[in-house]
C-alpha cells in the first residue's frame, strides 16, 4: 500500500517537473531531490560568504572614497546573498547552524575560485569582471530552477550582481587607460583569475556525476561545459576591446561552431584546490572560523537579552 | 528552560510602496522582533525595495497542506458563473 501512495507522489512530482511547475517547501520530493537541493544551495551561500574574503582585504586600501564605497557595497551585497540561499535551503529543513559548521568542518565546499589570493587592485577590477561574470551566468538559468524559494533568491542575487560585473570592468577599464604601469597591472591580475574563472564552471560533463541527474529534475539548466563555452565567446571581446591578451595559446575562433576553441584547463590544479590544497585554502576558512567565534558572545547574548525582555513583558502583562 | 542556540526564524514581508500590499520576501534570523526588522532592512531593501516591513516568527505562520490542495480548492473549480465572461452580453450593450 505504502509502495503505491509513494509511487503516486512521484508521478505527481515528476508531472510537476516535466510541465515546468515549480516545486515549493512543503511539496513532497524524492530524498534525493531534497538532499542534492540543500548540497547545491548551500554551497553556494558559502562561496557567497567566503567570497567577501578576497575583496574584503582590499576595502582599506581602495584607490579612492568612491571605489572604497562601491566595493563596500558589493562585499555587503555578497552577504545578503549568502543570506538569501541560507535561507532558501533552510526551506528544504536544513538548519543554519549546521550549514555553518559543515563549512567550517570542511564538509561542505564553497566555490574554488576564492582560495585564490588578491594580490593587486588590479585583482579588484578582474574579479568583478570575470568571477562575477562567470557567477552570472551560472546564475542567470538557475532563476528558471525547479525549486521555487531557490529561483525567487536567484532572481534577486541576479538583479544586484550586474552592478557587480560592471564596476569591475570599469576598473579594468580605468587601469587599461593609465600608465603602461597600470596596464601592465590589469594584464597580470586577468593572466592570474582567466584560468581559473574557466574551472568555476565545474568539471567536465563526462566526469560531473550529478551534472545529469540535475538536469533531468530541472535544477540544471545547462551542462557545465555548455556555460563555459558561452562564457569564453562572451569574454574574449570583452578582452579585445580592453586590450588585454587572453593567456591561451590555443585560443581561436572557430567558424563552423561560431564560437572559440580554448586550451584545456589544468583540472589538476582544479581538484588539488578542491580537495583543501589551494594557496589560500586554510586561510579563508581559519578567518570564517574566527569570526564566528568571536562573536559567539554577541550572539548570546543578543538572544540572553531577547529572552529577558520577552520575560519581562510576560510579568507585566499578568500584573 | 530549554538552551536555544539558534535565533528564531523570522519571515519577511515587504511594502513596496505605499498603495501596495505587503509582500512576503523571504527569511532571516534575530534574536527579537526589533532586530529582525533592522536585519530585514538589511538583507531585502538595500536598493529601496521598501516603505514599510512586517516581521513575523515563522513558528507562528500556519499555511494549508499542499497534499490537499487539490480537494481544498475544489469548491471553487466548477463555479465559471462567478466569472464576468461566463456571461453573453448583446453587442448593442456598451458600457457593461
Amino acid at each position: 500500500m505504502e509502495t503505491i501512495v509513494e509511487k503516486s507522489l512521484e508521478e505527481q512530482f515528476e508531472a510537476k517537473i516535466a510541465n515546468e511547475i515549480r516545486i515549493e517547501p512543503k511539496d513532497w520530493m524524492p530524498e534525493q531531490y531534497r538532499k542534492t537541493l540543500i548540497r547545491q544551495i548551500s554551497q553556494h551561500a558559502h562561496s557567497e560568504i567566503v567570497g567577501m574574503l578576497p575583496e574584503g582585504n582590499w576595502i582599506t586600501r581602495a584607490p579612492s572614497l568612491k571605489r572604497k564605497a562601491i566595493l563596500l557595497s558589493k562585499v555587503q551585497d555578497e552577504a545578503g546573498h549568502g543570506l538569501y540561499l541560507y535561507s532558501a535551503a533552510e526551506t528544504l529543513g536544513a538548519s543554519r547552524d549546521q550549514m555553518i559548521a559543515d563549512l567550517h568542518s570542511g564538509k561542505a565546499k564553497y566555490s574554488s575560485i576564492f582560495n585564490y589570493p588578491t594580490l593587486s587592485w588590479a585583482d579588484i577590477g578582474a574579479i568583478g569582471w570575470l568571477v562575477d561574470g562567470a557567477a552570472i551566468m551560472n546564475q542567470v538559468p538557475l532563476c528558471r530552477t525547479s525549486y521555487g524559494p531557490y529561483a525567487r533568491a536567484m532572481v534577486r542575487v541576479c538583479k544586484e550582481e550586474s552592478f557587480h560585473q560592471r564596476q569591475g570592468f570599469e576598473i579594468m577599464m580605468t587601469l587599461c587607460n593609465g600608465a603602461p604601469a597600470q596596464k601592465k597591472m590589469a594584464q597580470e591580475a586577468f593572466n592570474r583569475w582567466w584560468w581559473p574563472t574557466l574551472m568555476m564552471f565545474g568539471p567536465k560533463d563526462d566526469e560531473s556525476p550529478n551534472t545529469e541527474q540535475s538536469m533531468r529534475w530541472k535544477i540544471k539548466r545547462f551542462t557545465n561545459d555548455e556555460l563555459r563555452q558561452r562564457f569564453v565567446d562572451m569574454m574574449v571581446p570583452q578582452a579585445e576591446f580592453l586590450g588585454l591578451t587572453v593567456p591561451d595559446p590555443d585560443l581561436k575562433w572557430n567558424e563552423a561552431k561560431n564560437g572559440y576553441d580554448f586550451g584545456e584547463v589544468n583540472w589538476e590544479e582544479f581538484w588539488n584546490v578542491v580537495k583543501g590544497n589551494g594557496p589560500c585554502n586554510k586561510d579563508r576558512i581559519q578567518t570564517r572560523v574566527k569570526a564566528h567565534e568571536e562573536g559567539a558572545w554577541v550572539r548570546e547574548a543578543a538572544l540572553a537579552h531577547a529572552q529577558k525582555r520577552s520575560q519581562r513583558e510576560a510579568a507585566n502583562q499578568a500584573k | 528552560m530549554s538552551q536555544q542556540k539558534e535565533w528564531p526564524l523570522w519571515e519577511v514581508f515587504i511594502r513596496s510602496k505605499q498603495g501596495l500590499d505587503h509582500k512576503h520576501v523571504g527569511s532571516l534570523h534575530a534574536a527579537d522582533a526589533e532586530m529582525a526588522i533592522q536585519n530585514a532592512r538589511d538583507v531585502y531593501t538595500r536598493r529601496m525595495e521598501g516603505v514599510s516591513i512586517w516581521v513575523v516568527e515563522s513558528k507562528h505562520i500556519h499555511a494549508s497542506n499542499p497534499d490537499e490542495a487539490e480537494a481544498f480548492f475544489d469548491p471553487a473549480n466548477d463555479k465559471v458563473y462567478r466569472h464576468p465572461t461566463f456571461y453573453e452580453v448583446p453587442a448593442e450593450i456598451k458600457n457593461m
